[in-house]
């Protein structure tokens, strides 16, 4: 029995990631990676002012209710971006208090003896996710969140399959796609409601922050590591759900928050990956400076060597001449005189032929 | 008597708080580094809650220096992935954001497995404890917030200089990396401090809010940090005043709904910048003489 919940948990939590991963491979792309965390928050109104129509805290209703709140997030961001006397990040950055604010307010003035609390919004529980069962006709077919995470996987997934070029047109180029009379707009639109049914959708499961972590990692790390859209988007599902694994591994071995420990594998899997990478990678970046920088010097000493009177130089004085320690100028030399650039014999330098 | 000595404290700490984070937000604001106060404010949790854990103490200044240093790995991380990789500035604040909560939740939980006393403290850390202030609370928060701005105050030009002309500053011999650092030091203790008073949503509210709206009404940068100081203090005093006297009104979403509203008023009705203005300016002129 507790393997079954176990095998439940992992396969909610891997549902999870594949729905965030599709939708954020897009606003990583596009920049707009903070929209997510901002709709997670901006949500909450939506939420609240449903709940208050209806009377229950299970029905569907709340999940319109909050997509909207996300919708309207992003109307006003727009809007206030329009003005032009308030930058991107500053708008965003001034919505979501604003609707997150009026939540609270909601909370405290009408909803005071409910259970419906920040703490509910922001930190969700994995582990409970398999006891909330959808009754079906008097059957018991599975965990209510297995079902909506397997429709929000389909909405997106067909989504992204049916506007796939128009999406990668409008994120590249978005003048190219107006005019080709592609509506840039409205798929940006589009997308930002698939982030805030998604969202609105994840969060239930586990927590508005891994939710952000879930849009934002795996993409993230595939950016690092492709340079196509097509391998980024399945190098994003597969590093994703492997993150995730791992993430769940850890959690039940050390018997700890299983959000908080997927988010903390996908940040782990992602400073190994900024660290080790081919190309884009901190040491593989570290070696090409390195490389270029010697380079560099060593035209310098060509470049210094053929404005001499015989093409010649003495090391001690070259070195004192570009500023450079004496170990530095030997280094440099060697590789020069290995590549042929440059010969030396005891302290003078000269240029080959 | 002891309730006007609260509200005092209250009043106190979040306009001292309003000063120094308007001040400081008028640069993030300019540098283009909104969502930079909403992510050390996150970032802070690992970092409390592992001081928790060590030293099991409920000691707020403890707490905040453990906050502290996390913000300032978390600001390092931010500067190392924005640098050495290709990965944009937004995507890397929501990669630090959200991975830095996470591993405070993992050490929060781990904290509840061993259930050790006080542990409420961490929640109270969090979201705030406006209405909890005492009397060491406010000395703590006016020396923090006095020291930020004089620090501010002095070295006003060269965060000036080098916000406006990275490479004019170069050029004369500052190093933008030493401003930035200091800059950044000042943003972390400051976002720390008000953390701990008013909570994770209204402190980076209150850092960008009052920037926002006084950079409607500025034109320079002195002006603008004084409108930003000024706007920020009032509405913390005028929002505690009010959900002092409304029943049911918790503190801290009444300060941000006040700040986001003067921002709006702001963006409507500046002089020059503002909407209508500028309305009303090409309606006389046409378009090509009001572009300010």
């Amino acid at each position: 029995m507790i393997y079954l919940i176990q095998l439940q948990i992992i396969i909610i939590a891997l549902l999870v990631t594949i729905a965030c991963v599709i939708p954020g491979n897009f606003l990583v792309l596009r920049g707009v990676a903070l929209m997510s965390d901002a709709i997670s928050h901006a949500i909450l109104p939506g939420i609240v002012i449903m709940f208050l129509c209806v009377g229950t805290l299970n029905s569907p209703l709340l999940i319109i209710g909050a997509s909207l709140a996300g919708l309207l997030t992003v109307i006003t961001t727009e809007a206030l971006m329009q003005t032009q006397c308030i930058k991107k990040d500053t708008a965003l950055g001034l919505v979501y208090p604003f609707f997150f604010s009026i939540g609270v307010l909601l909370i405290s003035a009408c909803a005071r003896n409910v259970h419906l609390d920040t703490d509910m919004v922001l930190l969700g529980e994995l582990a409970f996710a398999p006891f909330n069962r959808l009754i079906c006709f008097g059957y018991d077919i599975g965990p209510v969140a297995l079902w909506t995470m397997i429709i929000i996987i389909i909405s997106n997934a067909s989504c992204a399959w049916l506007f796939y070029k128009e999406l990668i047109i409008s994120t590249f180029d978005p003048i190219l796609a107006h005019m080709q009379h592609i509506r840039p707009s409205y798929l940006y639109y589009g997308l930002m409601m698939l982030t805030a049914i998604t969202t609105v959708a994840a969060f239930d499961a586990v927590g508005s922050i891994v939710v952000v972590a879930l849009m934002i990692c795996p993409p993230a790390i595939a950016y690092v590591l492709c340079n196509s859209i097509h391998q980024m988007i399945w190098l994003s599902l597969s590093i994703g759900c492997y993150a995730t694994l791992i993430g769940y591994i850890g959690a039940w071995y050390a018997d700890v928050s299983i959000a908080g420990s997927i988010a903390t594998a996908q940040g782990l899997v992602l400073f190994i990956v900024i660290l080790l990478a081919p190309q884009q990678g901190i040491i593989a970046r570290m070696r090409i400076n390195q490389k270029l920088r010697t380079q560099h010097a060593l035209d310098c000493i060509v470049l210094y060597l053929q404005e001499q009177p015989f093409k010649k130089v003495n090391i001690a004085y070259l070195s004192h001449q570009l500023r450079w320690s004496k170990n530095h100028a030997l280094t440099i030399i060697a590789h020069g005189v290995t590549q042929g650039k440059l010969m030396s014999d005891n302290d003078t330098l000269y240029l080959p032929n | 008597m002891i309730y006007e000595h609260i509200l005092a404290c209250i009043i106190v700490c979040t306009a001292l708080l309003g000063c120094a984070l308007g001040a400081l937000g008028s640069f993030v604001i300019l540098r283009n580094n909104s969502f930079l106060g909403d992510m050390i404010s996150h970032a802070a949790l690992p970092g409390i809650a592992a001081t928790f854990f060590i030293t099991h103490s409920v000691n707020p200044a403890l707490l905040m220096l453990g906050g502290i240093c996390s913000g300032i790995i978390s600001v390092f991380g931010l500067h190392i992935i924005t640098h050495y990789t290709r990965i944009k500035k937004e995507t890397a604040i929501g990669i630090i954001l959200s991975v830095f909560f996470g591993i405070g939740l993992v050490i929060i939980s781990h904290i509840q497995k061993h259930s050790i006393a006080q542990q409420a403290v961490l929640n109270k850390f969090l979201f705030g404890c406006i209405a909890t202030l005492l009397l060491t609370d406010t000395i703590l928060i006016f020396l923090v917030s006095v020291g930020i701005l004089t620090i501010v105050w002095l070295l006003h030009k060269e965060f000036t200089l080098s916000t406006f002309d990275p490479s004019f500053a170069h050029t004369i011999g500052f190093s933008n990396q030493t401003i930035e650092i200091i800059n950044m030091m000042l943003l972390v203790v400051a976002m720390i401090i008000g953390l701990h008073a008013v909570g994770v949503i209204l402190v980076s509210t209150l850092l960008i809010a009052p920037a926002a709206a006084a950079r409607q009404w500025a034109m320079r940068m002195p002006l603008m940090m004084l409108y930003a100081m000024f706007i920020g203090s009032a509405c913390c005093i005028s929002g505690t005043v009010l959900s002092c006297y409304v029943r049911h009104i918790p503190t801290g979403p009444t300060i941000t709904i006040l700040l986001c509203c003067v921002v709006v008023y702001s963006l409507l009705y500046a002089p020059h910048r503002g909407i209508w203005f500028a309305n009303s300016c090409k309606r006389t002129f046409g378009d090509q003489e009001c572009n300010l």
